[in-house]
């Protein structure tokens, strides 16, 4: 074991923050319930803030227009809870201006605070450069989808090894491997090099060793919580951290202090404290 | 209200910093461990009876070392979880072809290192030679209360004649019978250790032939879920735990769904961070009557009946 959980010495007060969760998946009619309820088993876990992605039902390839929706869905529901939910765009970079345009919307000229890819584009494409570049400037943080399947990824899904390619190019972009890569044995060594890649703990089974070994090869400051709600439990994801060999220093740094320490910049632009 | 003052509000003295220590520290034995995990602003869940994990295995997985595949260290943290009772199966059992020595080492870890708290349940084979023979020793020679079935990876499908007079001979001897439907998410399989999960489709009218079977699922969420497992819960005395029950608020969308009676606490650990199961009690907003028999008054009964 560790140093002892119980040191009550540095009396501190966290946060714990959920880079990761969905309004697909949960109970309800509009985004506002949705997230109302997500809030609601948040609270019983004692999980305070939420980051949320994508709208109302999941669509691989949004066309610009879809993008649009499913970015209104977030935007209403974290104007709902505006000191409890943070929201990330939803971009596609196969629709390059329809992107940068969401990007401005919802990012520079909105609320949202990150940058959200999925499987539409492998994302060592050049197709998104552009919207590295702007997101970077705006000092948002870019969650990439990545998973490594063993009977082969679905046609535009990523790979840890293809967000390292895009992190050589962008290397003042903070970029986090969503699911650590899923097969995260694998995944957390392939953007091990790579300063700006960011360990996402959500969305597989709680398998032990996880963060144990997130914290080993990239350093808890680099290792963030996350639940893929709706879709996950916030029990099982949260399980990963509270049941891991760690400090309880590195425990208080993934759950919270990192994704604070990520979001501080964009949040101080938008007049937003935490 | 910001966020931080409101769960101070609620929780009085107790921060989350506090709940991070609690959640981790140690359990009183007379606590469930729902106690250990008090969150702010809301009440610990207290029964006089630990949990018990329908759902533990011994032993090392092939591709991987995990914190407390070591029999002794997992009983510690069990027990320091507020475990009190915890199911045990061998992960040797899978492909051991020696299922004797995996049993009798199974047996024999259990009570020397259980410390009442390991109960075997050991491995049966329908496909190797005198089976029949290790099943009478599970039941006659370990007094084990049940057995537990790996038909992925023993190369059987439930259609198998064998597995039907396995059920039988086991409803026979009154063992429970615990049917594991994956082991792990079959995307991140090995490639040379890849298994398919168990097809339950045939189960469903096995279970209608065999009068008296109490047939426990383990692993089952990933890759039965709805409907079709329902189904099969209806079908007779079949339980099913939650170690890979996603969703949020899962273990309270289940309940709303199916008899409250049929759901067990199971954690798939040490291969899985224990906490997880324990959580899952926390995220769903159960009633103390729920908690107590997901948490053990349901598989208290179920060995008992
Ligand atoms: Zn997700």
């Amino acid at each position: 074991m560790h140093e002892a959980a119980g040191d009550h010495s540095q009396g501190v007060d966290m946060e714990i923050w959920d880079l990761h969760c969905h309004l697909n998946g949960v109970p309800g009619n509009t985004p506002e319930a949705r997230l109302g309820r997500l809030l609601e088993y948040a609270d019983r876990l004692g999980i305070a803030r939420l980051c949320v992605f994508m709208g109302m039902e999941f669509t691989y390839d949004p066309s610009p227009e879809r993008l649009k929706e499913e970015n209104d869905s977030v935007l209403r529901a974290v104007r709902a809870f505006p000191n409890r939910a943070f929201g990330f765009v939803y971009l596609n970079p196969k629709h390059r201006q329809a992107s940068l345009d969401e990007l401005d919307r919802c990012v520079r000229d909105g609320p949202m605070v990150g940058v959200k890819l999925w499987v539409a584009e492998q994302c060592s494409s050049s197709d998104l450069d552009p919207i590295i570049e702007r997101a970077a400037a705006l000092q948002a943080i870019i969650f990439q989808h990545t998973w490594l399947k063993i009977a082969g990824n679905l046609p535009g899904e990523s790979t840890p090894m293809e967000l390292a390619e895009l992190a050589i190019r962008h290397p003042h972009a903070t970029l986090i491997c969503g699911h650590s890569g899923g097969d995260w044995e694998r995944g957390l060594r392939a953007i091990r090099p790579h300063r700006n890649i960011y360990a996402d703990l959500a969305g597989g089974d709680p398998v032990a060793g996880l963060t144990e070994m997130a914290v080993r090869e990239l350093g808890s400051e680099r290792v963030l919580y996350g639940s893929d709600a709706g879709g996950r439990s916030f029990a099982s994801q949260l399980a990963k951290v509270l049941g891991a060999d760690v400090r309880d220093s590195d425990r208080q740094r993934i759950l919270g202090g990192n994704l604070q320490r990520l979001l501080r910049p964009i949040l101080a632009k938008k007049g937003i404290t935490v | 209200m910001k966020p931080s003052s409101r769960f101070a509000a609620a929780a009085g003295s107790q921060t989350r910093r506090a709940f991070l220590q609690t959640a981790l520290a140690a359990a009183p034995a007379t606590a469930v461990s729902a106690a250990a995990l008090a969150v702010p602003g809301s009440k610990p869940l207290r029964t006089a009876e630990g949990l018990i994990d329908v759902n533990v295995s011994l032993g090392q997985w092939p591709t991987r070392r995990v914190r407390c595949d070591d029999s002794r260290e997992l009983v510690a943290r069990l027990r320091r979880l507020g475990v009190s009772q915890a199911w045990a199966g061998t992960l040797d059992g899978l492909l051991h072809k020696d299922i004797a020595a995996a049993n009798n080492r199974l047996a024999k870890t259990c009570h020397q290192d259980g410390k009442g708290l390991l109960v075997p349940f050991g491995s049966i084979n329908p496909k190797l030679p005198d089976w029949e023979e290790e099943l009478r020793r599970c039941a006659d020679l370990h007094h084990m209360p049940g057995i537990r079935l790996h038909p992925n990876y023993h190369g059987y499908r439930l259609e198998d004649p064998a597995f039907l007079r396995l059920i039988e001979l086991a409803t026979q001897r009154r063992l429970i019978v615990q049917l594991a439907l994956i082991m792990e998410d079959e995307r991140m399989m090995h490639p040379l250790f890849r298994v398919d999960p168990v097809d339950t489709a045939p189960l469903r009218d096995l279970v209608q032939r065999v009068p008296g079977l109490r047939l426990v699922l383990l692993n089952v969420h990933r890759t039965l879920r709805a409907k079709p497992l329902l189904e099969l819960i209806a079908a007779g005395n079949v339980s099913v735990e939650i170690a890979m029950l996603e969703g949020v608020g899962g273990v309270g969308t289940l309940l709303a769904q199916m008899p409250g009676g049929r759901l067990l606490f199971g954690s798939h650990a040490p291969m899985f961070y224990f906490e997880s199961a324990l959580l899952k009690l926390k995220e769903s907003a159960l009633t103390p009557a729920q908690s107590q028999a997901v948490g053990h008054g349901n598989a208290r009964h179920l060995l008992t009946s």
